[in-house]
């Protein structure tokens, strides 16, 4: 019987595509009828799930294997088979510290400088995105003037590549840039802002959060406007006071969007690299380098590419991105059981 | 009219026939290829003249980024998906890659008596013919003649000092407002002449690396205090990480600095960019107690093994190769010439800029006085791993983030790791 009535469907969906879809339907309802009948109607998804799970597996998940595969190896050649085995000497290497809050006790001093560049940049990153979206997100949700242009305003930059952002923040914050330009025009001395790692990562952060708080105030409008309008008539007719407001109706309504925009600006931020790169070369010194960078230049701007231990760095990478995934996971499962 | 008919087909098909038969003779070569100044219009003239003579050739010549030719095109090499020939200054490094041309070469000999001395720059284990040098580079100190003048100052002497330079440098910058007193490139080739000049040696007795020496701290702390007392800019070696090149060039042709130590390839973009706006001279190279020397250096075009077409290559290599079309090439681009033959019967320089011909004449002249010490550096192949340790150490103690004994400590040590991984295989 279900058997009918999606051959009724799919004469449909033929009937409207025209003659040579048609054809392509006909063909195909024998052998999937075959299929169906030697597997089950229950299995059958699997069936139109394949292809895409083909495409996946041998662009996504094979290389997530050979690259773990590539940690356990040495050398500097590229083909698997010509790279000797080594175990887990990479993660030895990696992990080799005397005392894990001084990089420069560590044996692969660079990696754990990246590890602790991408949490101070991923903590104020993180923290002031979110916020920022958030009273950008109930301002535009608000009725003021000229709000739809606002609101493209603040999505633009989104729309830029980051190499872009970043050429435009440099020509900025240069020595001979607009900004000195400025500061020099109003009597005050220039300021080598890459020259300080203070000013280098504050500009990271900032220029970060220029480029990608459009998309996640975008997320927390969209949150907003779902709230029922009735909430807020009954809260009026309440009195209650709009700081009230917001801690008690609009903030616990606008959790779940919050939740994936704190995750997504994490796991974003974690994987911090090109614009930043183009700004601050990573510099200077080593004060904007971050776990991406790392990777990048340990395997692939050295003279001799250690993609074995660029591979290791970008595993430990991969669980830590996991174990943020699980916690989003974890945390809408929460809610939702609540 | 039937037999007029079949005889216009048949023409129409033997056309076609031979049309068909032309393309499928026909072999693209693709040639990788970056630009300090105008070389790359130079080369494609020379490409179009080989092409007219070589109807069943195509050469393409993709014109990247420096920063390609060292960070992209090792990458695609050791994936096998390189092109056909390629410019390239990582000599040694990237030798496992090169093609052997010398079976397919007209006259090998031609080869080794007019680039014999730099084919071992190629292949420092054998006695392949790889490519020649599309040109030869010493690093030196440019000045801005006309700053000094401004300034009152006397330039140094021809045996003065990097201290002399210091001090001269200074006074200019101070009495002008100069931003800039001196800046180098950042880059461990550029300051490796003058740490041999205090007398780093680079290898043991035994010949393996040894970076770290009294002679290069001797360098490494005069360009740390430099740093800290403002002699140098921070902006130039500090705004970026690691062993990323940095060049000043336009802080020196905007006359924002009086110094730049850089070298002999920077003339021609001078002599476009800066002009007679200034009178940008190159001195010759500051002495050390050891020496008064920079390092020698350059670009080679090589034929690579991935290649298809190895005759095709060497056709190539071989034309370009000539006396003929070498003389033009580098008499264009003001490039001193890596060809022997017409190193001893000289080039003449297309050029009526007397900056330019003065800074051609300079470094020429500072050849004999390179350093033994500075040409094995510039012959071994696993040299960058020395200069990327030097740089990126440095500069995190430039920046503060380590002490300068710390940063000894971890060149030696970056050196030791890189290599061991590599002889692993």
């Amino acid at each position: 019987m279900a058997q009918d009535s999606d051959l009724t469907f799919t004469g449909r969906l033929a009937g409207l595509a025209g003659a040579p879809v048609r054809l392509l339907f006909r063909m195909l309802e024998l052998p999937l009828a075959a299929i169906q009948r030697g597997i089950g109607v229950r299995k059958m998804p699997w069936i139109f799930l394949l292809p895409n799970l083909a495409f996946f597996g041998l662009f996504v998940i094979l290389p997530l294997f050979i690259n773990f595969f590539y940690s356990l190896t040495g050398g500097i050649q590229l083909f698997p088979s010509d790279r000797p085995f080594v175990g887990t000497e990479q993660y030895g290497f990696l992990l080799e510290c005397e005392n894990i809050t001084d990089p420069q006790t560590c044996r692969e001093d660079r990696f754990w400088k990246g590890i602790y560049n991408t949490l101070v940049f991923v903590f104020f990153q993180v923290s002031f995105m979110v916020l920022f979206s958030l009273i950008t997100a109930l301002i535009l949700n608000r009725e003021i003037r000229a709000r739809g242009f606002f609101r493209a305003v603040f999505f633009f930059p989104v729309l830029l590549s980051p190499v872009v952002v970043a050429l435009i923040w440099k020509w900025i914050l240069l020595r001979d840039g607009i900004l000195n330009a400025f500061l020099v025009s109003i009597g005050l001395d220039k300021i080598l802002f890459f020259v300080s790692p203070e000013w280098s990562m504050f500009w990271a952060i900032f220029v970060s959060i220029w480029a990608h708080m459009g998309f996640y105030t975008l997320i927390l409008l969209a949150g907003l406007q779902a709230i029922p309008p009735d909430l807020y008539e009954a809260a009026e007719m309440d009195g209650t006071s709009s700081e009230r407001v917001f801690w008690r109706i609009t903030l616990p309504l606008l959790w779940p969007n919050m939740l994936v925009v704190i995750v997504l600006a994490l796991i974003k931020g974690v994987q911090i690299f090109d614009e930043v790169f183009v700004l601050t070369g990573g510099g200077p010194g080593t004060a904007t380098q971050f776990i991406v960078q790392y990777i990048y230049n340990t395997g692939f701007t050295n003279q001799v590419q250690n993609f074995g231990l660029a591979s290791a760095a970008s595993v430990v990478l991969g669980v830590a991105l996991f174990v943020l995934t699980m916690a989003q996971l974890a945390a809408t499962r929460r809610k939702d059981d609540a | 009219m039937i037999g007029k008919f079949k005889l216009l087909l048949g023409t129409c098909a033997l056309a076609l026939g031979l049309s068909t038969g032309a393309a499928l003779a026909d072999t693209e070569l693709r040639m990788t290829w970056y630009n300090d100044g105008i070389e790359g219009e130079v080369m494609q003239g020379l490409l179009d003249r080989f092409e007219a003579e070589n109807s069943d050739i195509t050469v393409v010549l993709d014109v990247v980024p420096y920063k390609s030719i060292i960070e992209s095109l090792p990458v695609q090499l050791a994936a096998g998906e390189g092109p056909d020939l390629a410019r390239v200054t990582d000599l040694g490094g990237l030798s496992e890659h090169y093609l052997d041309m010398t079976p397919y070469l007209k006259d090998a000999n031609y080869w080794r008596t007019n680039f014999g001395p730099f084919l071992k720059w190629l292949d420092p284990d054998g006695n392949a013919i790889n490519g020649f040098m599309t040109q030869l580079t010493v690093t030196g100190p440019y000045i801005n003649k006309t700053l000094f003048e401004q300034a009152g100052v006397a330039l140094p002497g021809n045996k003065a000092t990097w201290d002399d330079y210091a001090t001269a440098v200074n006074k200019v910058a101070d009495k002008l407002d100069i931003p800039i007193p001196m800046a180098w490139d950042r880059s461990g080739h550029r300051v490796s002449g003058p740490a041999i000049a205090m007398g780093a040696k680079m290898f043991d007795s035994a010949g393996n690396p040894a970076l770290v020496d009294n002679g290069l701290k001797q360098m490494a702390q005069r360009l740390y205090d430099w740093h800290q007392d403002g002699t140098m800019s921070k902006d130039l070696w500090g705004s970026v990480s690691g062993s990323a090149y940095l060049g000043a060039n336009e802080d020196f042709a905007n006359a924002q600095t009086v110094m730049y130590m850089s070298g002999s390839w920077q003339i021609p973009q001078f002599a476009e960019t800066i002009g007679d706006a200034f009178d940008w001279w190159a001195v010759p190279a500051p002495c050390g107690p050891a020496a008064c020397t920079g390092m020698p250096g350059g670009a080679a075009l090589v034929g690579l093994a991935g290649t298809d077409h190895p005759e095709e290559v060497a056709k190539l290599m071989d034309f370009l190769a000539q006396e003929k079309q070498l003389s033009e090439f580098y008499g264009k681009t003001l490039f001193i010439p890596g060809h022997l033959g017409l190193a001893e019967s000289g080039v003449d320089f297309d050029t009526d800029d007397p900056r330019a011909k003065h800074a051609l004449s300079t470094f020429s002249a500072a050849v004999p006085g390179i350093s033994p010490v500075a040409f094995d550096l510039q012959g071994y192949a696993n040299n960058r791993v020395m200069f990327n340790a030097l740089i990126s150490r440095l500069n995190e103690a430039i920046v503060g983030e380590l002490t300068l004994d710390e940063a000894y400590e971890r060149m030696t040590s970056d050196v030791e790791k890189e290599l061991a991984e590599k002889e692993r295989n």
